[in-house]
């Protein structure tokens, strides 16, 4: 290594090409790593973020029965006629419960033991029999063995004792004892949660159930497509085809950006205060929650069909026009139809946006407790989102295991409708 | 060649190219007009905002004749053409001043209603773009749009004739639902051109019809073009000058947005007029 310079002086272009050759391979090496580890970083939150809420929520899909000898008795119930509903509606189930809970459990005597005695069973039991009785009116006076619904804190204790972790929880030594009992006669079972799909929400967490929000968020989202899907796509088109570049197109053109960074809780202020406020529209039902997220999804949409109206060749439109096409027949004929695969990927994004949306609708008061399932779009609802964020406000564990749970149809929601999205974009995609 | 030589080739057209034929006025030679004009251009200027791409342009094209535009890109020979069924309107910068009459009626007017001038003035593009449709479609959107056919028959017969005069139809006859997109270059452009005469256009526009097409399929439809203009008026900017030759009656030189000459193409290619349209057919510069 004397001198470098006449060192290279000496060397041929291939030969110094063959020693810059290592250090270009090394350096690609390095860049497709880098890429490689970011996409390993990525699928390693994916399984921590899913086995986590998979871990968390799995068990809101098992409940814990009891098994009781209830008897229909006509004193308890204080009924004499089973197949009239009027009758079965004022009659006394919590009785018959007590009944059998005190028959199962005779030693219990003390008043504070025997209301923790009738906690055991969920106060959704009692609607369970009056089911019961309703199917079998002849089995009034007679006495059945039957499985009713435990309370969360027994439910909880039996998932734990199950799993075997350490039990954190509101037991006393009492009640563990009479689990303990309950186990050993074969008396308490887990089974599949259906109640968690087919009723709305509830105080209590054993009865709590998904359906209302899954519905609210179904005519929400519906509402939102219905009006932003049209809007976004005919202001997509008038500012591509029609508008002529001016300062105003222009000044619109950068408004529609700015409101696409705007936050979405603004947009919920706007609603409360023009749709609430002004309009005097009722609060909490999916119209309202439906017309926020169309101003937020708007932005959205326009954005990507105006980025999809503007991929069709120009050769296309040069064609239709040269054959005397009119503009609106170029557009709806050709320009559109060759749009739309872009449009939906635009307005799915959109859609999956609104779908996880939550600040705008709490300002609407889609936040309420609300029982019922909604049936149109006028009926008081809550979303998907929001109730995730009720449930996780809640101190029972039963409800954290419910959150999970929650968050898990949801992300099944977003991935049905993007699957059909995807689908849907497949199928009208035509290459040129 | 020596270096002298060289120079010499190129010194004609290096004075030309800076300057223009005479910066400021300036004559069309040779026969630019036409006992039996279907098209009577007079005095055409076009601009692209500021710039002036087209000057003062004055030209007859005749009944039944096929004429070829030829000159140096960029020399606005695309542009002329184009305003010829107002394409350029499409261009919200471009604005076309002057007359230019289709027979007896005022084109350029910005009265008329440009979707039935375009019916009769059809236009087939450099590089074929046929709608990403069935070859039938392709060919039918014309008569559907204008509403040419009142019954499926009917327009059956205008896709199957248009097809044949485009010399396309044996090679698609048994696909005729099948993409357009998925013929070869040259039939796309073949299928572009039986689309344009499904409409029965008097004039027929082609802006470099072949410059996206192999020999073969050039020839097809150069020949193509000298059987259609027994019943068009054809029009065709090119830039094979072989081309011009080959299939057009008289020839018209573009040089830097003027209209240079105007001739039989014979004249053109063996006798020319003005020493530009010399110098470009030559080979000095282009």
């Amino acid at each position: 290594m004397t001198n470098p310079d006449s060192q290279n002086q000496a060397l041929t272009t291939a030969q110094k090409v063959e020693l810059s050759l290592k250090k270009r391979y090394r350096a690609e090496a390095r860049f497709k790593a880098f890429g490689l580890a970011s996409i390993c970083f990525g699928l390693l939150a994916l399984v921590v973020l899913f086995s986590n809420i998979i871990g968390n929520g799995i068990g809101a899909f098992q409940q814990t029965d009891i098994q009781l000898e209830v008897t229909f008795d006509k004193d308890t119930l204080e009924i004499d006629d089973a197949s009239d509903a009027q009758q079965l509606a004022i009659a006394n189930f919590d009785g018959v419960i007590k009944n059998a809970l005190k028959a199962r459990f005779p030693d219990v005597k003390s008043r504070r033991d025997k209301r923790l005695l009738y906690g055991m069973i969920s106060i959704g039991a009692s609607f369970d029999l009056r089911d019961y009785l309703k199917a079998h009116p002849e089995k009034l006076g007679s006495t059945e063995t039957l499985w009713l619904l435990a309370d969360d804190d027994y439910d909880t204790y039996y998932k734990t004792l199950k799993a075997g972790e350490p039990f954190v929880g509101r037991m006393n030594e009492k009640q563990q004892a009479w689990v303990q009992s309950l186990l050993d006669n074969e008396q308490m079972k887990s089974s599949f949660n259906t109640r968690f799909f087919t009723s709305g929400d509830s105080a209590e967490p054993e009865l709590a159930g998904i359906l209302g929000a899954l519905v609210g968020s179904l005519l929400t989202l519906l509402v939102t497509l219905l009006l932003s899907f049209p809007i976004g796509v005919a202001a997509a088109i008038y500012l591509e085809e029609y508008a002529k570049k001016t300062k105003l197109t222009d000044f619109i053109e950068v408004n529609i950006n700015n409101l696409a960074a705007v936050p979405s809780v603004i947009f919920g202020l706007l609603g409360l205060a023009i749709f609430l406020n002004f309009f005097n529209m009722p609060r909490s039902i999916p119209l309202v929650g439906g017309l926020v997220l169309t101003l937020m999804t708007l932005p959205t949409i326009i954005i990507s069909s105006r980025a999809a109206i503007k991929a069709v060749p120009p050769s296309i439109r040069e064609a239709a026009l040269g054959m005397g096409a009119s503009k609106m027949q170029m557009i709806l004929h050709h320009v559109l139809p060759l749009a739309m695969p872009g449009m939906l990927t635009g307005a799915i994004i959109g859609m999956a946006q609104a779908l996880g949306e939550t600040a705008p609708l709490l300002m609407i008061g889609m936040v309420a407790f609300i029982v019922d399932i909604p049936g149109g779009v006028t009926d008081p609802a809550t979303v998907l989102p929001v109730q995730i964020f009720l449930w996780a406000d809640s101190p029972e564990r039963a409800f954290t295991e419910r959150t999970s749970a929650a968050i898990m149809v949801l992300l099944a929601f977003l991935i049905t409708m993007n699957a059909l999205a995807i689908w849907l974009r497949k199928r009208l995609e035509r290459r040129w | 060649m020596t270096e002298a030589a060289l120079k010499e080739a190129k010194q004609p057209s290096e004075i030309n190219l800076e300057s223009g034929p005479d910066a400021g006025e300036h004559q069309t030679v040779g026969a630019p007009f036409h006992d039996n004009a279907k098209i009577t251009v007079r005095n055409v200027d076009v601009f692209y905002a500021d710039k002036q791409a087209v000057f003062d342009v004055s030209l007859d094209i005749g009944k039944n004749e096929v004429i070829a535009m030829i000159g140096p890109s960029g020399c606005g020979k695309s542009t002329f053409l184009r305003c010829l069924n107002r394409m350029n309107d499409t261009i919200d910068i471009c604005r076309v001043t002057g007359s230019i009459k289709l027979e007896e009626k005022e084109i350029l007017d910005t009265k008329i209603d440009v979707v039935p001038l375009r019916a009769e003035v059809g236009m087939v593009f450099q590089k074929p773009n046929p709608f990403p449709k069935s070859i039938y479609d392709n060919v039918a959107y014309g008569p559907r749009i204008h509403g040419l056919a009142s019954r499926r028959s009917e327009l059956d017969e205008i896709v199957e004739t248009s097809l044949q005069k485009a010399g396309l139809w044996n090679e698609v006859k048994d696909r005729l639902h099948a993409p357009g997109t998925g013929l070869s270059g040259g039939q796309q452009q073949r299928l572009c051109i039986a689309r344009t005469i499904a409409v029965s256009p008097e004039v027929i526009l082609m802006d470099e019809p072949c410059s996206a097409l192999d020999p073969i399929a050039t020839a097809k439809i150069e020949e193509l073009i000298a059987e259609l203009s027994e019943n068009f008026t054809i029009a065709i900017v090119t830039h094979s000058m072989q081309q011009a030759a080959r299939v057009s009656n008289r020839t018209a030189y573009f040089h830097m947005g003027k209209l240079i000459e105007v001739n039989e193409t014979e004249q053109v290619f063996t006798n020319p007029d003005h020493k530009l349209t010399e110098a470009y057919i030559t080979g000095r510069f282009g």
